[in-house]
């Protein structure tokens, strides 16, 4: 530690911290543009000139450590001032050079209202130019359909290339030329080949780059603001979701250091537009093979007819990928009611069980353990799609000091470099029979890390191959006191609240697969779209869109889509978040808890709470957990890995594949949003243009 | 400096493809760095490259220079733009690099300019037979030999339009020229005839040269057995070797904060320090006007002087343009209407003089 005056305050901070640090740990202000925590320091904006007393210049705070200050003549701490006249003085002539090039286009730029350069400007710049000649102009960029671009307003602080190539792990952006003709771009203006690259616009301190699906639509100050969580994958993003009257406008990240720092990947961003596309805004009933608005009741009666006609063995109920927990408890307890034992949430055929013990599907090494991890091994996972954020985390840890990391399943570009072991079930034996060498540093590490992924798990062998890996897991140690290294990655974002509440089917119950393969008569489906339902069964669907499931029912209940309730979702890691209304569903739609509510009532199997609030009361009470909102209750680990390894089983030798096939194109709301849809197109051919 | 573009795409060759020759040249440029850090070797291996395609880079060579290093390619082409003497766009086989700062101007440039409007056409332009090409840069160093051109690697100095002339002929047709100075002197030596430094005793080290001779001289004692004398002449008290040894001669300060610890004293004066945090004596210095003559009022945000009235003389005292923060609109002194940062225009609302 280190001791420093920031403007006669004597604070005590750590030796390597930088004098801009130093001074905010002492409360004092300092303006930036190209300085950002996450990033690397470029130093090439200037406007966190401070005085050093003893400095015969300004210096740049951000690039000067508290280490690098001499101490007085009597050993004195070091004195910076981030008030005197010389500080304002340097700070209005940075802003005066900065401002020489930037265009006044305040009233037409996307960035006002939420512009840094605007803010500082006013707070610590001049109100006049002395410059009298021509703005320099720049053309303006193609950086795919994400960001658009308007680079005269740029003041290159390089943060944008810092995040691709640091953060992103995609260094597709770069500073071309120099001095006054010095321009950011992509090279030859390609779009940018990154799932995180919506980032920059946040990131850009000006209005250079602003988002392009939703620029020209609002002003930041119109949109009312909610913290919410993001259901587009099990990471469980904090966001947080801008709504103007009915309508939510935009969503950006909120800082979480727990969960995604503060990025959020491009489909949680950017499904803005499929929350209005595409949406399901009355009930409808099929007759005579086509499906007609109805009212509720007709709706509700048509399914209480089906329902009685049908014995409960023939009832089933098969739980979507975007469902909250507190619809699935209501389903839970209506289906228990019904006494039906066919309710599965795991549409896409996985063989994670709660009957295991929660530690059997959890990531129970959480995502900011990942950064302690000495040695990671990715089973049958495609983390940069399947979890975008957790991969950021791998990354971070990468660049921190690169840990030996393999992976067994595709060879994907995964932005950093491992050691590519196999494809499939084989290479995994052979590496836990030690005929490989990466079995010596995963023994070798001291918190090693094992994550396997729902392609290694949603195939019929799942079983056997995750057992095989609880071996592994075992065997290398990677489950012990304050260290559990076996981690389960989740893609759906229900998955984990599912298992939690036991949504699996009970006593001689069917699976999802069995059901949707004609099982069952009468068969429940809360928001499943990635399921086909072969013809037969009578298919009651309950959703938000109008997808592969709504083109199936017979009878459609229109839902609530994340942002217009408020629910619980557990991420992959078991934390328990809860997700907040920032707008109302469409037309007819309702909450989902109420309609089953609803729907109990006309079944004759009243469920026994009128608010969400009494539901909640009953959920917790029932399962304690869930109303620890933002916290993991950690799971017993060595238990779990016990049970899983005492399954065995021989695996196929079929290879592990992703479940994502299209990052962009995973769920209902991100097939209804058509910005969504051309970056899908623009990935594959990117894809294809890698593959010549 | 001008802006700089990629060739377009038509002028673009297929493939590049490393030669052998500038292969084995990267081997021994990357070896130069620590392993893991062979994009150090970026500038050298474009500049091959440049060299390879024929004086400029192609975007093929950017990427093979990038593929070859295991860099993006963006970076590798933020290095080639960033430096002027990457050529993007194909140059003539003889590609000639005029001087045209102020010292070659003086000498008539200016006229060397003329020429090669003449015989290649405007910069950046190839002749129709692919031989030259022209590009006019800052000073290249050789103002002795003013005017000069660089053409490809060599310099070629002391030009007329004549011998210019003469010189790209000779370029064109195949001849073998003269490097460096058209003129036949050797350097920058003096332009006609030799006519400073003739004085023998220049060369003869009684001048120049002289510590030479003095070293000699002091090393004679020690050769006749007078060394003893040196030595004991040494002072007894050896100063420890300092840095600043054999310079200034060192005394102390009469008053320093060590000397004080040394004494015993408090370090720092009380009453100094007090008057060393005194807020007046901040960065910006005592303001040092002399009595009576008043600054301009001036608005305390704006660089801008306050504008004068031309047929006084004399600054515009008559109010600050900006009123003070915090003066409700009914208080302040001047008009809030936009004409108050332009104090020369009269409103004349009679519209009288005509």
């Amino acid at each position: 530690m280190a001791k420093i005056i920031v403007d006669g305050v004597e604070v005590d901070v750590p030796a390597e911290y930088t004098l801009l640090q130093a001074a905010e740990a002492a409360g004092a202000e300092v303006p930036r543009f190209c300085y950002h925590e996450r990033l690397s320091i470029a130093g090439n904006c200037r406007m966190c000139l401070v005085e050093v007393k003893g400095a015969p210049k300004p210096v740049a705070s951000c690039a000067w450590g508290v280490r690098d200050c001499r101490p007085g003549p009597n050993g004195e701490p070091p004195e910076i001032s981030t008030k005197s006249p010389t500080v304002k003085k340097a700070r209005e002539g940075v802003m005066e050079f900065l401002l020489i090039n930037h265009p006044l286009d305040c009233p037409i730029c996307d960035q006002g209202g939420q512009c840094d350069l605007q803010d500082q400007a006013m707070a610590y710049g001049v109100d006049t130019s002395r410059f009298h000649e021509n703005k320099r102009a720049v053309t303006d960029k193609y950086l795919g359909p994400l960001v658009r671009t308007s680079m005269n307003r740029c003041i290159h602080c390089t943060r944008c290339v810092r995040f691709t190539a640091e953060v992103a792990g995609v260094p597709d952006m770069g500073a071309l030329w120099r001095g006054e003709d010095m321009e950011i771009t992509s090279y030859l203006e390609k779009a940018l080949g990154s799932e995180l690259q919506a980032n920059i616009a946040d990131l850009c301190p000006v209005g250079a780059l602003t988002h392009k699906p939703e620029s020209y639509h609002y002003r930041p100050w119109e949109l009312t603001k909610t913290d919410s969580v993001d259901v587009m994958d099990a990471v469980g993003s904090s966001i947080r979701v801008d709504s103007r009257g009915r309508e939510v406008m935009r969503i950006l990240p909120r800082v979480n250091e727990a969960v995604n720092e503060e990025w959020i990947s491009d489909k949680t961003r950017q499904i803005v537009d499929g929350l209005r596309l595409q949406r399901l805004d009355r009930p409808f009933v099929r007759e005579n093979g086509r499906l007609r608005p109805a009212s509720w009741q007709e709706a509700f009666a048509a399914i209480a007819a089906k329902v009685k006609g049908s014995v409960p063995e023939k009832i089933g109920a098969i739980v979507g990928d975007l469902a909250a927990v507190e619809e699935m408890f209501a389903l839970k307890l209506l289906m228990e009611s019904l006494g039906v034992t066919n309710v599965d949430a795991r549409q896409d055929g996985t063989v994670l069980s709660p009957a295991y013990g929660r530690g059997s599907y959890l990531f129970n090494t959480t995502i900011p353990g990942i950064e302690d991890a000495d040695a990671i091994l990715i089973v049958g996972s495609n983390p940069r799609y399947e979890a975008s954020l957790v991969n950021v985390r791998i990354r971070k840890r990468w660049r921190a000091a690169p840990p030996p990391i393999a992976l067994i399943g595709e060879n994907v570009d995964l932005t950093y470099p491992y050691e590519y072991l196999g494809a499939g079930p084989d290479t995994l034996s052979e590496l836990a029979s030690g005929r490989h060498s990466f079995i010596e540093k995963l023994r070798g590490a001291e918190r090693p890390l094992i994550i396997v992924g729902q392609g290694a798990l949603a195939r019929p062998d799942g079983l056997a191959v995750l057992s095989a890996v609880a071996k592994l897991a075992q065997d290398v140690g990677a489950v012990k006191d304050g260290w559990n290294g076996f981690s389960v990655l989740h893609t759906a974002a229900s998955r984990v609240g599912a298992l939690d509440l036991g949504l699996v089917p009970g006593e001689g119950g069917l699976t999802a697969q069995q059901m949707a393969q004609g099982g069952v008569d009468v068969l429940f489906s809360l928001g499943a779209d990635e399921i086909d339902i072969a013809p037969g069964a009578f298919v009651v669907y309950q959703g938000t869109h109008g997808d592969r499931g709504a083109h199936r029912a017979d009878v459609i209940l229109p839902a609530a889509t994340y942002t217009e309730k408020s629910g619980t979702y557990v991420n992959t890691e078991g934390r328990v978040q809860m997700a907040n209304r920032a707008a109302f569903a469409p037309g007819e739609a309702r909450e989902d808890w109420a309609i089953l509510r609803a729907l109990s009532d006309v079944l004759g199997r009243r469920l026994p709470f009128d608010s969400l609030n009494a539901l909640r009361a009953k959920l917790y009470a029932a399962h304690p957990h869930f109303a620890a909102v933002d916290t993991v209750q950690p799971a017993d680990g060595s238990a779990a890995i016990q049970a899983l390894a005492g399954i065995g089983g021989t695996p196929d030798r079929e290879a592990f594949e992703s479940p994502v096939k299209d990052f962009y194109l995973t769920n209902p709301i991100a097939r209804a949003s058509g910005v969504m849809a051309e970056c899908s197109a623009l990935a594959r051919e990117l894809k294809l243009e890698a593959a010549e | 400096m001008a802006v700089r573009k990629l060739a377009p795409e038509e002028l673009q060759p297929e493939s590049f493809v490393l030669s052998p020759e500038t292969e084995a040249f990267a081997q021994q440029q990357i070896a130069k760095y620590p392993p893991g850090r062979q994009a150090s070797a970026v500038i050298a291996l474009l500049g091959k490259a440049q060299e390879q395609a024929g004086g400029w880079l192609p975007r093929k060579a950017i990427e093979a220079v990038a593929a070859r290093l295991d860099m993006p390619v963006i970076r590798v082409m933020e290095v080639a733009t960033f430096y002027t003497m990457f050529n993007l766009e194909p140059v003539g086989k003889y590609f000639v690099q005029f001087c045209g700062t102020t010292p070659c101007v003086l000498r008539g440039a200016g006229d060397i300019k003329k020429v090669l409007e003449r015989r290649i056409g405007d910069q950046n332009q190839i002749t129709a037979d692919g031989t030259f090409s022209w590009l006019e840069v800052e000073c290249l160093g050789a103002c002795s030999n003013a005017p000069m051109v660089q053409i490809n690697d060599d310099y070629y100095e002391d030009l007329t339009p004549e011998n210019f002339e003469k010189l790209l002929d000779d370029l064109a047709a195949g001849r073998p020229v003269r490097k460096g100075s058209q003129i036949g002197r050797n350097r920058s030596e003096p332009f006609e005839a030799v006519k400073t430094l003739q004085d023998p005793s220049l060369y003869d080290g009684s001048q120049i040269g002289a510590w030479r001779k003095r070293f000699e001289e002091q090393a004679q004692p020690a050769a006749t057995g007078e060394t003893e004398a040196a030595v004991a002449s040494v002072p007894q008290e050896a100063r420890a070797a300092k840095p600043g040894a054999g310079r200034a001669i060192e005394t102390e300060a009469a008053d320093t904060p060590a000397e004080r610890v040394k004494k015993g004293e408090t370090p720092i004066n009380p009453a100094d320090r007090k008057e060393a945090a005194d807020p007046s004596r901040a960065t910006t210095g005592d303001s040092h006007t002399e009595e009576g003559a008043r600054p301009a009022p001036q608005s305390g945000k704006s660089y801008v002087a306050t504008p004068s009235k031309p047929e006084e003389g004399s600054p515009v005292p008559v109010s600050p343009t900006t009123p003070v923060a915090g003066t409700p609109p009914s208080q302040a002194e001047t008009r809030r209407d936009g004409s108050e940062s332009k104090p020369d225009v009269v409103v004349d609302k009679d519209n009288k003089t005509s």
